[in-house]
């Protein structure tokens, strides 16, 4: 009384069952293929690094001789371009995006600014350096200093930035908005004082990530001329500086062992400080935002 | 405020709007407010305007001194010479060389990761997986140069002895890696957007779940998919310093990936560093090379666009 034959119909799908079996397994290889690739880079970049991590390292002057090496000037530089990227951003950035969800109008120039943002995002950053080598670097006759490239870095992540803020600001409900209104507060109350304490949460988290690729990206800096060796701070933000990611190019592109070792140990205090401001990034995510 | 219950309270709304009106210092700055935000959104677009203007001013300066002929078909480019050759195409070649690598390794590995996060995994795994696969996204590619020069590169050299220091191979590899998660992470997103009622229906009539990707999942989600592999290649093109400090210096035509080349980024890179004097031709010539990079680069992210917009499937 059977109607379905089981062993005809296992018979016929057993290839195909096969064949699911040994695909999924392909697949999820290929998945951790890329794990084990990230676990590969840290061991070894650890490994190499780790030994010539200390103290001294990060307290010491660029130096000829490896074992006296460290990255004082390039740490700091860092933090000195970081110092103008920060708020250059954050106020272009969040401004662009007010500008953008709460004021534009829905015409062909709103149009033609989302269009040109979400394309400058795609331009690679070595034209970025091109860009701020003629208009910063030349034009505006600021040299390699700290302000040149970190106008140049903060015009970079702008288009980042701003899409972050914006989505930020967009999913704050418009109930709120309209309770405001109702208060009767005026536009510009409504947003300092009710849209942009409920988005502040995702900005932030938007903008850390976004100043973390600040901090990593070297190919504009190469482009702007920022000097790969310094044994001086800058005091200003006119002085010249130069920052981790250049030292680490620096000491990688030497032929002797000992510096690959040292760029290994720069790229831990690198990663370090990325790790630890995409964590902050997570941490706000998580604790501050709420869900409308 | 546009119903009043009562006179009286009629009369006290009068009396505020009227005081609000009087309020000069608050109306001023509703009115200036909007324009400094709109400042700031000018300035996106004067970016775009500096790098046009910046590129296409210096570029044409770089043309005075070599002709566009040259440019584009001179098989040679060396301008360290007197007088130097400017061929663009060794440059575009070595480009293309690495980047046809990178693709070679990032769509198998990025598709399949992006089919069994979507298709396969549960949902606990993928939110485990996808995040650390977005982690090698993150990391600054002055890593990966360093990992490609300082590991692949000796790693490789043992399989293929005649592997020179600098080549296309080990940076082409690693570059693969660094986009696998681009590809992987937007065609997930754009096979997780495919209802799952589609999904049912083939499954109903006795499909495995690996005929379903393949057969329903993929085309369904083609768009995205070929939108992400579009802009991973973008991103290859425009990257810099993985093949600045392990492809080498020397541009050539020829096809073999063991041997050093340049791509139009890294003779960037080169150039800056090496103080070519202001106003000479080596000089201007990155800004022609910088202008040919950011062509290919617009190309494939208006193609990227356009690609996710027109063949987008409704449901």
């Amino acid at each position: 009384m059977k109607l379905i034959d089981e062993k005809r119909v296992s018979a016929g799908m057993k290839r195909r069952i096969v064949r699911n079996a040994i695909f999924k397994n392909l697949f999820l290889f290929a998945t951790l293929l890329c794990l084990l690739f990230l676990i590969v880079l840290f061991y070894r970049i650890l490994s190499q690094g780790l030994p010539h991590l200390d103290w001294h390292f990060l307290n010491a002057l660029p130096s000829r001789k490896p074992e006296n090496a460290g990255i004082y000037t390039a740490l700091n530089g860092t933090l000195w371009m970081m110092a103008v990227v920060v708020p250059v951003t954050m106020i272009l950035g969040i401004g662009t995006a007010i500008y953008l969800e709460e004021y534009a109008k829905d015409n062909k120039f709103t149009t033609f600014i989302r269009v040109n943002i979400s394309n400058l995002a795609g331009v690679p950053s070595v034209v970025y350096g091109l860009l701020g080598l003629t208009i910063f670097v030349r034009a505006l006759g600021l040299g390699t200093s700290v302000l040149a490239a970190g106008l140049t870095m903060s015009l970079l992540i702008l288009p980042v930035v701003i899409v972050a803020a914006q989505e930020a600001i967009r999913a704050v409900p418009n109930s709120l908005r309209e309770a405001s209104y109702g208060m009767g507060a005026t536009k510009w109350q409504t947003i300092l004082h009710v849209v942009l304490p409920a988005a502040i949460p995702g900005i932030l988290t938007g903008t850390i990530l976004a100043l973390s690729r600040a901090i990593g990206e070297t190919a504009p800096l190469v482009v702007l001329g920022i000097p790969l060796y310094l044994a001086f701070l800058p005091s200003s933000f006119l002085d010249e500086f130069t920052a981790l990611p250049m030292q680490i190019y620096n000491w990688t592109s030497r032929p002797q062992a000992e510096f690959q070792d040292l760029a290994a140990a720069g790229i831990i205090v690198l990663l370090a400080i990325l790790i630890l401001m995409n964590s902050v990034a997570i941490l706000i995510r998580n604790k501050f935002q709420k869900r409308y | 405020m546009n119903s009043m219950s009562s006179d009286k309270e009629q009369f006290s709304v009068q009396k505020l709007i009227a005081e609000k009106k009087k309020n000069g210092a608050k109306k001023r700055t509703e009115k200036i407010v909007p324009f400094i935000l709109l400042m700031t959104a000018i300035v996106s677009v004067l970016t775009t305007l500096g790098i046009l203007f910046t590129l296409l001013f210096e570029t044409f300066t770089f043309f005075r001194h070599v002709s566009l002929i040259e440019f584009l078909t001179n098989d040679t480019w060396y301008p360290f010479s007197d007088p130097g050759e400017y061929g663009i195409l060794p440059l575009i070649s070595g480009t293309l060389r690495v980047t046809g690598i990178a693709i070679l390794v990032a769509v198998p590995i990025g598709l399949s990761a992006a089919i069994y996060l979507s298709e396969f995994a549960k949902d606990r795994v993928r939110r485990i997986i996808k995040p650390i696969l977005e982690v090698l996204g993150g990391i600054p590619t002055i890593v990966y140069g360093f990992f490609a020069l300082t590991f692949v590169t000796p790693l490789l050299k043992n399989f293929i002895p005649s592997l020179e220091i600098f080549n296309a191979l080990s940076p082409g590899i690693v570059m693969g890696i660094m986009i696998t998660p681009t590809i992987a992470s937007l065609s997930e997103d754009a096979m997780s957007a495919v209802p799952n009622s589609i999904r049912q229906g083939s499954l109903a009539l006795g499909a495995t779940k690996f005929e379903t990707a393949i057969k329903v999942v993929l085309p369904a989600a083609a768009s995205g998919i070929i939108a992400s592999i579009v802009l991973g290649i973008s991103r290859a093109i425009g990257e810099t310093m993985i093949v600045s400090i392990a492809g080498g210096s020397t541009p050539n035509l020829s096809l073999d990936v063991t041997r050093s080349i340049q791509t139009m980024t890294a003779y960037i890179v080169q150039v800056a560093q090496g103080d070519a004097g202001y106003g000479t031709t080596i000089y201007y010539s990155i800004y022609a090379v910088g202008f040919t990079l950011f062509l290919f680069t617009l190309v494939m992210n208006l193609l990227a666009t356009w690609i996710s917009r027109r063949i987008r499937e409704e449901y």
